[in-house]
């Protein structure tokens, strides 16, 4: 989240979309509730299904699923056409007078550069216009034919409420009423929130839906602003933090990056990542990347890393292709070219698309290790389950481990929730039997390999024989000296420009800007430096006070950045450093520096009139309208139809095959060839989440049992009638990859759509249950979807698949 | 003379119209229950401060468990509810984090280290030091065999990708940061966690 949960409440409109919150996040969204009793807010649900939110919205919109695009792109025309943005933010704040580069273009749905044969984009065209200084060229005005402005005005001229109408299937005066809605927050003094979660990730297009909201935010001046953001509720429990510490296939901690294959120079690698500002003077905070970078290979490799060996850049492994994200990694092993795999608390059988190729690359694994506090269907993906599971373990010579470990209620640490708060939590008990913590297996495997290469030696055991490791109990490292590292500490006296001291050799850090990239600093992740000091762990801290009644509370718990609750707002000021609206004030500019009610999140010193821009981290100071060359499917969102899409051919470009889905995408031939037709598979569906079950574990759980024993699917009443289904029927659903049978709950909350001349009938598949646990024995879901990913990120279409229903 | 009336013939004979407290001023009382007044469960018990462990709202949980640290008396976790000081959750679980105690006692949780063979149709129970000695052994004879150290290019790459892993988005920030040192230590890149999917 940009913002936070308790902001919520500041909040003058709430726009749940792409994501269900009563549902999914039942307890953050009280402050949905709290916005709408004390606030006056109101609450807008767009989603597929009248869902649990939207029964207590004050507005509900019917959209066909992986269109937001449209509905948000039509959105934006509507605005600029209108007048209805915030002009002066929109001209100080973003990159809106920003020029672009004459050579950039955009034809029937393909952006320049387009590469058909190899379905990839050069996207070197996608810059700004660049003067000698290498600055982007600017026109205040926002007159000129090119600068962002007017080519995200020429860009979205296309989507008329007409054309939106035709490809959300979403009625024209509930768009508009929404429009309008929406387009009353442009003023100073009311924000909107953006509520999203799963619903808009995971899509082929996901990256440039969430893209689209944030555009829409920036125009409307609703970034950096109490009730404001674009917020990512967010999955799991500590989803956020995995994702901060970079447990991903091409980051390191903190978002710092992999080196590709062709970065084969140290100074190379840290020129492309410490990035220069675009604009005169402004901050672009990344420039201090070798700082973080140089801090960060002292925590992991101590007195091995320094100066004369690049601190041991070639110890990091250097990506081969863009990302070895698991659609990749699973086509590897469905092909045999992996051997092992470890799952630590993951259970893919259940979370991957096209159940039967995860069960097939894992029949091709030697070893398969599962690290887990319950049993998975992962690891028991060799054993026959009936007509749930219908495999041959006698063919299948796969070596599985299962190792117990602990649960939450186990152990001592901190999770990181959506409002990037770090909380501290202590174990209440032990775990059963023989179970160990996490930190105790990983440190069990790892020095048994250490031991190992030094007995044996090996390729390339430097990096393994050389990991820092001072924990006192080296077999079982502990959350504090853990928590402490990835905090940071001072290897020598460190200090400033003035030779001041900054912080003794052997003391924590008390934030990222302590950190040096000579040498003399070690931290583990400079994002969460600040949250253990000299001070103690400050993630412990419980003063829930709000002293300026905005529901910051700064003294509970410790968030990133810098403790800091609300991002970007500096923004919730004017530029002459006022608060937009005295009801909105976050921080303001005291003459001297920078205060208020949260941790500012700019120099605290940068007064207004020397101009500098309130987002700190982008090279250009401003929000990026235009995305550059930092998206793999074009520098302004487009809608694409999803990979299985219900109608012949994407609205916006009918003529165009190449634009019929994300030109930009990744598809693997095999899963090409499992893609189904609407001819054959006529109904689009889409998978949710229900407030009674997480995943796949709460099956295993009594009372969850209880208030959902048994898989469902919700169908809509005319595509009942028309198929002969009555309530509580038992149904089968196919995909071109499977089928699943299940309960049929017949539902008004699901209307068919006109889409683009034709009624579509859309589909409601709940996630969890299967063939484990308390619950009714059931199929997997993920037996229906298709494997192709989000463009950049990759993550599944798990919410915009075809399937056929017939009645069993 | 004493007049013996059990507790439920007291409450018997209040029903019949006499005020039970003019009764107990004419020296007529009953004898103590042996039940007595049941104690509050969770009396005596260890609080213990926690986050839920479900989605990411990150509520305040406050699990209740009892012993007393002494030699064979283990803890045992037996109620769990929302903590009333957070600011997020103010007290509040959702059905999910109501019924964590479930989770926590589930008949699924795994007790102790287990593989099942190549080939085979069932588990074996194995002690930890020959599931981690095993472990150990796969993963060195995968990496000596298939560590690219350089590319087709003559680029150094420096990495190990026929073993994968999948880190958990419900593990600690610690488990998860010594997850991933150890992890880009091995050279591993074929490596995310469930904010991937």
């Amino acid at each position: 989240m940009t913002n936070h949960w308790v902001d919520i409440r500041n909040a003058d409109l709430i726009i749940a979309m792409g994501g269900n919150p009563a549902e999914a996040h039942p307890v953050g969204f009280r402050w949905v509730m709290e916005a709408k009793e004390k606030n006056d807010a109101r609450l807008v649900v767009v989603d597929p299904r009248f869902n649990r939110t939207a029964a207590v919205a004050d507005y509900y919109a019917e959209i066909r699923t992986g269109t937001d695009i449209a509905f948000l792109g039509g959105l934006i025309s509507y605005l600029i056409e209108n007048g209805l943005f915030h002009q002066d933010y929109v001209r100080a704040y973003t990159d809106a007078s920003l020029i672009v580069s004459p050579e950039f273009g955009f034809d029937d749905g393909l952006f320049s550069g387009y590469d058909a044969d190899n379905g990839e984009y050069d996207k070197s065209s996608w810059q700004y216009e660049y003067d000698d200084e290498g600055h982007a060229r600017r026109d205040e005005t926002l007159q000129h034919p090119r600068c962002v402005f007017q080519m995200m005005r020429q860009h979205y001229s296309r989507y008329t409420l007409e054309l939106v109408s035709s490809v959300c299937g979403t009625p024209r005066d509930k768009i508009q009423r929404v429009w309008d809605m929406i387009a009353e927050t442009a003023v100073p003094d009311r924000t909107m929130t953006f509520l999203y979660a799963l619903g808009w990730t995971q899509h082929s297009i996901g990256s440039q839906i969430i893209r689209t909201a944030a555009i829409v935010q920036l125009l409307l001046g609703n970034m950096g602003m109490r009730g404001g953001g674009v917020n990512a509720l967010r999955g799991h429990s500590n989803i956020q933090g995995l994702t901060d510490l970079g447990l991903l296939s091409n980051l390191l901690p903190g978002y710092l990056t992999l080196p590709r294959s062709g970065e084969q120079e140290y100074d190379q690698y840290i020129l492309e990542r410490a990035r220069p500002p675009l604009v005169p003077d402004e901050v672009s905070y990344w420039r201090y990347y070798e700082r973080f970078h140089v801090s960060l290979m002292k925590a992991w490799f101590g007195d091995a890393a320094q100066e004369e060996n690049d601190w041991r850049f070639d110890w990091l492994p250097k990506m081969g292709v863009d990302l070895y994200d698991i659609l990749h990694t699973f086509e590897r092993m469905h092909q045999g070219e992996v051997n092992g795999y470890i799952c630590q608390g993951f259970n893919p059988l259940a979370a991957f698309p096209h159940k039967a190729k995860t069960t097939e690359s894992l029949s091709r694994l030697k070893y398969l290790v599962v690290i887990d506090p319950l049993r998975t269907e992962t690891a028991e993906f060799w054993k026959n389950h009936g007509e749930y599971h219908d495999v041959d373990p006698a063919a299948i010579d796969t070596e599985v481990f299962r190792l117990p470990t602990t649960a939450f209620a186990e152990e001592d640490g901190t999770i990181v929730n959506s409002s990037r708060w770090l909380q501290w939590f202590w174990a209440a008990a032990p775990p059963p039997g023989e179970s160990r913590s996490d930190t105790a297996i990983m440190a069990g495997i790892f020095l048994r390999l250490q031991r190992l290469y030094r007995e044996e030696g090996g390729p390339f055991p430097e990096p393994i024989l050389n990991l820092h490791w001072p924990y006192r109990r080296p077999d079982e490292p502990s959350p504090e000296e853990l928590a402490r590292e990835y905090n940071g500490w001072a290897l020598e006296d460190v200090f400033d420009e003035e030779r001041n001291l900054v912080v003794r050799a052997g003391e924590q850090v008390e934030d990222f800007g302590m950190l040096r990239a000579d040498g003399s600093t070690a931290c583990g992740c400079w994002l969460f430096a600040g949250c253990w000091t000299e001070g103690g762990n400050q993630m412990v801290r419980r003063d829930n006070s709000d002293p300026y009644g905005t529901g910051q509370t700064l003294g509970w718990a410790w968030s990133w950045p810098a403790n800091r609750r609300i991002l970007y707002n500096r923004a919730s000021a004017r530029p002459d450093g006022t608060p937009w609206a005295a009801r909105k004030a976050v921080v303001w500019w005291n003459g001297q520096r920078w205060v208020g009610n949260d941790v500012p999140d700019f120099p605290p010193t940068s007064a207004p009139g020397d101009g500098q821009a309130p987002f700190i981290m982008n090279q250009t100071g401003r929000g990026q309208i235009f995305a550059r060359d930092r998206m793999n499917e074009g520098p302004f969102p487009e809608h694409y139809e999803p990979f299985e899409t219900p109608i012949a051919n994407n609205p916006l470009h009918p003529d165009n095959p190449l634009a019929k889905h994300n030109p930009g995408a990744r598809v693997f031939e095999q899963d090409r060839e499992n893609f189904g037709t609407f001819e054959e598979f006529p109904h689009a569906a889409t998978s949710y989440r229900l407030t009674e079950h997480f995943h796949y574990w709460t099956m295993h759980n009594r009372l969850n049992a209880i208030a959902q024993p048994e898989k469902f699917v919700e169908i809509g009443e005319s595509l009942a009638e028309e198929l002969g289904i009555a309530k509580g029927d038992r149904v089968r659903v196919s995909s071109k990859r499977g089928f699943i049978e299940a309960v049929a709950v017949v539902t008004k909350r699901i209307r068919p759509l006109q889409v683009a001349g034709q009624t579509v009938h859309q589909v409601g598949i709940p996630l969890h249950w299967g063939f484990l646990g308390e619950t009714k024995k059931s199929y997997l879901t993920n037996t229906l979807t298709p494997s192709v990913g989000d463009g950049n990120t990759q993550t599944p279409e798990f919410k915009s698949f075809l399937v056929r229903v017939e009645k069993l | 003379m004493t007049l013996r009336v059990t507790r439920r013939q007291f409450f018997k004979l209040g029903a019949a119209g006499m005020a039970t407290s003019s009764m107990a001023m004419m020296g007529f009382a009953p004898e103590p229950a042996v039940a007595s007044i049941r104690h509050f469960k969770l009396t005596g018990a260890k609080i213990t401060r926690s986050n839920c462990t479900y989605c990411s709202v990150g509520c305040g949980v406050l699990l209740y468990s009892r012993g007393d640290a002494a030699i064979n008396n283990v803890d045992d976790i037996y109620h769990v509810e929302g903590d009333p000081d957070h600011p997020v959750s103010r007290g509040s679980l959702c059905p999910k984090g109501a019924g964590l105690l479930d989770y926590i006692q589930s008949d699924s949780r795994l007790r102790y280290p287990q593989v099942r063979e190549a080939g085979s149709d069932e588990w074996k129970r194995i002690d930890w030091d020959e599931a981690l000695e095993r472990i150990a052994r796969h993963m060195k004879d995968d990496r000596d065999a298939n560590f690219v150290a350089d590319d087709d290019d003559g680029n150094t790459v420096n990495h190990w990708i026929s073993t994968g892993m999948l880190a958990a988005s419900a593990s600690t920030n610690e488990t998860a940061y010594l997850t991933h040192k150890v992890v880009r230590s091995l050279g591993m890149v074929a490596f995310d966690n469930q904010a991937r999917v």
